[in-house]
């Protein structure tokens, strides 16, 4: 019998082959990881470089004062107070209007071939890259609507930018909630909007604030769309005064700064475009730290 | 079993399509009020979609299609005059999976109270005595009654099928309908289940769908096999085990397919 006819010392031992499988396996383990560091360095060296170049300049007075002697000393208060201008308002027209879509979209709208439709068109739109709607809105929002190259337009422009991921990543925090919750509420007798109010939304509000926050980063970052529509090398305004513009100026704003101040201007003091980009860097690495604070604090709070 | 019983709910030449599947094919069924009556038969027969029927959730799930009546209690539920809220509280289910709300138990079981409540906020005191009602009904009072704060999600499973049968209590329903709820459960906690529905019955009509053959025999009064979309048979439940008419039932039962 094949029991009997291997000698009890040599069963369960490595054999070639499977020594050679083990080889392979620890080979496997060494390309992920060495991958995964390639990843950290960049990271940790672009942080670590800018800081350092960065360090003469950063200081209080950089980030209040305006920029002076034709950008080349000075602060960059008019740049920050419009990327917050712009990124407050277009998530403010973007966020509302992007998480009711989804929730239609998620909670109400029957699967047939217009709502495939629809959800792919989302998807690619988000894919567009951020020049061609900085072109729809030059052509949309300054011309048509007529409202000029502003801080409205900027706005505006960079909202159709956001619109379609916010959709999507509400979506997506939607569909998380159990579908058995949705059942339970429909089998007492409660409406669909009961249910999205009383179970899903509170079951969802914190993947769909993420999503929404996360595009703080995007607003704030992408320099073609306010470029074509609103934001401007140079507006001089009060310095340290946060209410700064109206809706229809132009504003500047910082990641257009930056590009001023590396490629535009000679002679410019060689750690204030270091500087921009750290400020930039930390407005948007505190927006998203508050944005998973947020989620840590409505995560405990969710009940199952 | 008396002879007086009502006819709960009767289904005349009931046809459904998912798409152009077609889940169901002409049902004509009547089920008694006051007894429970199992829905047996292999998967796939659509004994959960005619479940779903009885109360129109069915049509959540996407694209069906029916035709038909269905009356409950005398009443044609496709007529236009229909509310699905008052016919879903009216008619309510219990699932395979226990599925309490992510709430407290004292929230899962006044949900379909405040849901439902016609003017303003209802009373506290109404709400207390519903929640003590409907969990002394279905034996947790005892148990939960200083947990009733707690979150529903973490209670023992036989708990939470309990609660989820608790929770249609307050609205009063007519009809239960049940889709394999002990399937999720160990034999202690399907007992619980089982020893509850001989507890409900007579108050309410309970239609349960299941599995478990050896269930529906212990448990139900009527039985309905199912093949295929079509109703083989219903009968009484001793009688479809003991002596099916229908050579399929006969099979079915002996285990030779399923």
């Amino acid at each position: 019998m094949t029991v009997a006819a291997i000698e009890p010392g040599k069963r369960f031992v490595r054999t070639r082959h499977v020594a050679r499988k083990e080889r392979q396996q620890s080979v496997a383990k060494w390309i992920f990881f060495s991958m995964t560091v390639a990843m950290i360095i960049p990271l940790v060296a672009i942080v670590a470089y800018l800081l350092w170049k960065a360090a003469p300049s950063l200081n209080w007075q950089f980030l209040v004062d305006v920029p002076k002697r034709g950008m080349r000393e000075g602060g960059i208060w008019p740049a920050f107070t419009g990327t917050l201008y712009l990124v407050v308002i277009s998530l403010a027209v973007s966020a509302p209007i992007g998480v009711l879509a989804a929730i239609y979209l998620n909670e109400y709208a029957k699967d047939n071939w217009l709502n495939r439709l629809i959800n792919l068109a989302v998807i690619n739109l988000a894919g567009v890259p951020s020049i061609v709607h900085a072109l729809f809105g030059l052509g949309a929002f300054v011309y048509a609507a007529k409202l000029g190259y502003s801080i409205l337009s900027a706005s505006l422009t960079l909202a159709i930018m956001t619109l379609p991921v916010i959709i999507a990543s509400t979506r997506e925090a939607l569909a998380s909630v159990p579908m058995s919750f949705r059942e339970a509420c429909w089998n007492v007798g409660a409406t669909r909007w009961q249910t999205i109010r009383s179970i899903v939304l509170p079951n969802s509000i914190s993947g769909i604030l993420t999503g929404v926050i996360l595009q703080v980063s995007r607003a704030a970052g992408e320099t073609a769309p306010i470029m074509f529509t609103g934001a401007v090398f140079f507006k001089a305004v009060e310095k340290g005064k946060l209410f700064s513009y109206g809706l229809d100026d132009q504003c500047m704003a910082l990641s257009m700064h930056l590009y001023t101040v590396s490629t535009q201007v000679p002679n410019v003091k060689e750690s204030i475009p270091f500087a921009t980009a750290v400020v930039l860097l930390g407005t948007v690495l505190l927006v998203n730290v508050s944005a998973i604070g947020l989620r840590v604090w409505l995560r405990n709070r969710k009940k199952w | 079993m008396s002879e007086m019983h009502h006819i709960a709910i009767s289904t005349r030449a009931l046809d459904l399509w998912y798409g152009s599947f077609q889940a169901l094919r002409n049902i004509n069924v009547s089920i008694k009020d006051g007894i429970i009556t199992s829905l047996i038969g292999p998967s796939g027969c659509g004994k959960t979609t005619l479940l779903r029927c009885f109360n129109r959730v069915n049509e959540r799930y996407g694209n069906v299609r029916t035709s038909g009546t269905i009356e409950l209690l005398g009443k044609n539920i496709y007529d236009p005059d229909i509310s699905l809220i008052e016919l879903r509280k009216s008619v309510g289910m219990v699932f395979q999976r226990p599925n309490p709300l992510p709430i407290s138990v004292y929230e899962n079981v006044v949900f379909g109270l405040r849901i439902h409540a016609t003017d303003g906020k209802p009373h506290r005191d109404e709400l207390d005595a519903a929640v003590e009602k409907s969990l002394t009904e279905v034996g947790l009072w005892k148990d939960l009654k200083d947990r009733l704060h707690d979150r529903a999600v973490g209670l023992q499973l036989e708990q939470q099928q309990k609660l989820c049968i608790a929770r249609l209590l307050p609205l009063k329903p007519e009809i239960i309908l049940m889709d394999e709820p002990c399937s999720a459960l160990d034999v202690e906690g399907t007992r619980g289940i089982e020893e509850l529905m001989f507890a409900l019955k007579g108050r309410y009509t309970i239609v349960i769908v299941t599995h478990n053959m050896a269930q529906a025999r212990r448990a139900s009064d009527e039985c309905i096999f199912m093949l295929l979309g079509e109703l083989i048979e219903h009968t009484r439940t001793g009688d479809l085990f003991l002596n099916p008419k229908n050579p399929k039932t006969a099979e079915y039962i002996e285990g030779r397919y399923g």
